[in-house]
């Protein structure tokens, strides 16, 4: 087990997402998708919910993907992902079928945020409690973009979306992000990991132990959006690195051991962790952002902005006390 | 359509659902304004620009020096962005 990646090693891998997708310039979807596949250790199949990777990567006669793919509806890629490992389970116990021959299959659900906050949940608690051995990769560009932009239980509070306008009144989404992956931690499954592409090697290395893991795994992954959070499209990674940076999205592993969830910080957080005076205020994320604008013009509202600041850290000293650290 | 019209069978209806062309024939390159150029005196092979690509548009060369792709580059800009040498540079495609 744990074989060693550096970044040349993974860089030298073939890409399993071919190019030529219909993502936007500057999704970071393409970039997620990239590397999670060169984590991979031998066959994979993979499950994909609805949700613009689906659609940009399989727009009809083409296909993007080098490997076996699953489209199923928007609700179900965890019960699809759990048939996938199940029926290669049957294979083997019997030797006979087509996957019985292989040691092991890297079987991976991709989904959105509005496939797994939402409308996907049912399905992926259900697998993580049933214990199906995969990998489910959560892309969380905090609204429904595919369908135009609209707030899931993944959009950050005053965040402007399509159905939670920046008005007069309603200073955009009302309602907090809900912790999923905290959630799904509490499902006492093998491992969880929140991840930002801005840390590539992090990313990979928790795909790859996610992979190599025996039981569920889940990984939550920002992901952000040129189109719905408004920001030019070589921004990307700089925002995935601002949302570690100002604890917006605290970097972490979850793994659970001998009864016990046991969480660790994973080194970007861990240096601020360390070193407080390295969280950036959360300003510095926001006013990248279109989705935010309305919290800086026509009026700066400190008032919002300070609320906002209030739940990260509340959530980041939420997490170093998992993690053992306060 | 008169009813007396048979409808094709399941036989004679074209495969659906399946998609059975690498999107490698649709290239994307056109969607560009800018494409990145590399200033190979500048670089250091660190490859992060391939790394960060979302459309696996910068190959690596024999050499081990990154190229990019124009037939499929969108000219995102992520590349030029994130070079630690700034050996990248956006220019008028
Ligand atoms: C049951 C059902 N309801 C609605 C839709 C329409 N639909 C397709 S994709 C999508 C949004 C997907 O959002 P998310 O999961 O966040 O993925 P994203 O597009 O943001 O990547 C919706 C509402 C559907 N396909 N099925
Ligand atoms: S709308 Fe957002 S998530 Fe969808 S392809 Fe465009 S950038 Fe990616
Ligand atoms: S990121 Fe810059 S220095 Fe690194 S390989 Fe690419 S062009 Fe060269
Ligand atoms: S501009 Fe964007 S699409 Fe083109 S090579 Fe650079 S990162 Fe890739
Ligand atoms: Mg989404």
């Amino acid at each position: 087990m744990a074989e060693k990646l550096t970044l040349k090693d993974i860089a030298k891998k073939p890409d399993l997402l071919m190019s030529g997708h219909r993502l936007c310039a500057g999704c970071a979807a393409g970039t997620i998708v990239r590397l999670a596949l060169k984590a991979t250790r031998g066959p994979v199949i993979l499950a994909n919910a609805t949700g613009c990777l689906e659609v940009a990567t399989t727009i009809f006669p083409y296909s993007s993907w080098k490997v076996p793919w699953i489209h199923n509806a928007f609700e179900n890629v965890a019960a699809t992902a759990s048939g996938i490992e199940a029926a290669f389970r049957a294979m083997k116990k019997v030797n006979k079928g087509p996957l019985a021959k292989y040691e092991h299959i890297d079987v991976i659900a991709f989904a959105g945020d509005g496939g797994t906050y939402d409308i996907g949940f049912q399905a992926l608690s259900g697998a993580l409690e049933r214990g199906h051995d995969f990998l489910y990769i959560l892309y969380d560009n905090e609204a429904y973009m595919n369908t135009g932009i609209q707030r899931s239980g993944g959009t950050p509070r005053f965040a402007w979306t399509t159905t939670s306008p920046a008005g007069k009144v309603i200073p955009g989404k009302r309602k907090w992000k809900k912790p999923i992956a905290r959630v799904v931690a509490e499902h006492e499954i093998p491992y969880v990991a929140t991840a930002s592409i801005a840390y590539p090697m992090d990313f990979v290395r928790k795909v790859r132990k996610g992979l190599e893991v025996e039981g569920p795994a889940f990984i939550h992954v920002l992901s952000p959006c040129t189109r719905g959070w408004r920001y030019p499209p070589e921004k990307t990674i700089k925002i995935a690195k601002l949302a570690v940076e100002t604890c917006f999205l605290p970097l972490w592993e979850a793994e659970f051991k001998d009864g016990e969830i046991v969480y660790t910080l994973s080194a970007p957080s861990e240096r601020i962790a360390r070193k407080p005076e390295l969280k950036k205020p959360i300003e510095e994320y926001l006013k990248l952002q279109g989705r935010f604008s309305h919290l800086f013009r026509p009026k700066k509202r400190d008032d919002l902005i300070s609320e906002i600041q209030q739940w990260v850290d509340y959530e980041w000293r939420l997490i170093l006390k998992r993690c053992g650290k306060l | 359509m008169s009813l007396e019209e048979k409808l094709p069978g399941w036989k004679e209806i074209p495969i659906g659902g399946i998609p059975f062309k690498p999107s490698t024939e649709y290239k994307t390159g056109d969607w560009k304004v800018f494409k990145p150029v590399i200033n190979y005196e500048k670089c250091t092979k660190c490859l992060f620009c391939h790394i960060y690509c979302p459309d696996g548009a910068i190959k690596i060369k024999e050499d081990g020096y990154p190229e990019p792709d124009y037939d499929f580059c969108k000219g995102c800009g992520i590349c030029a962005e994130e070079c630690p040498v700034k050996a990248i540079e956006m220019v008028k495609d």
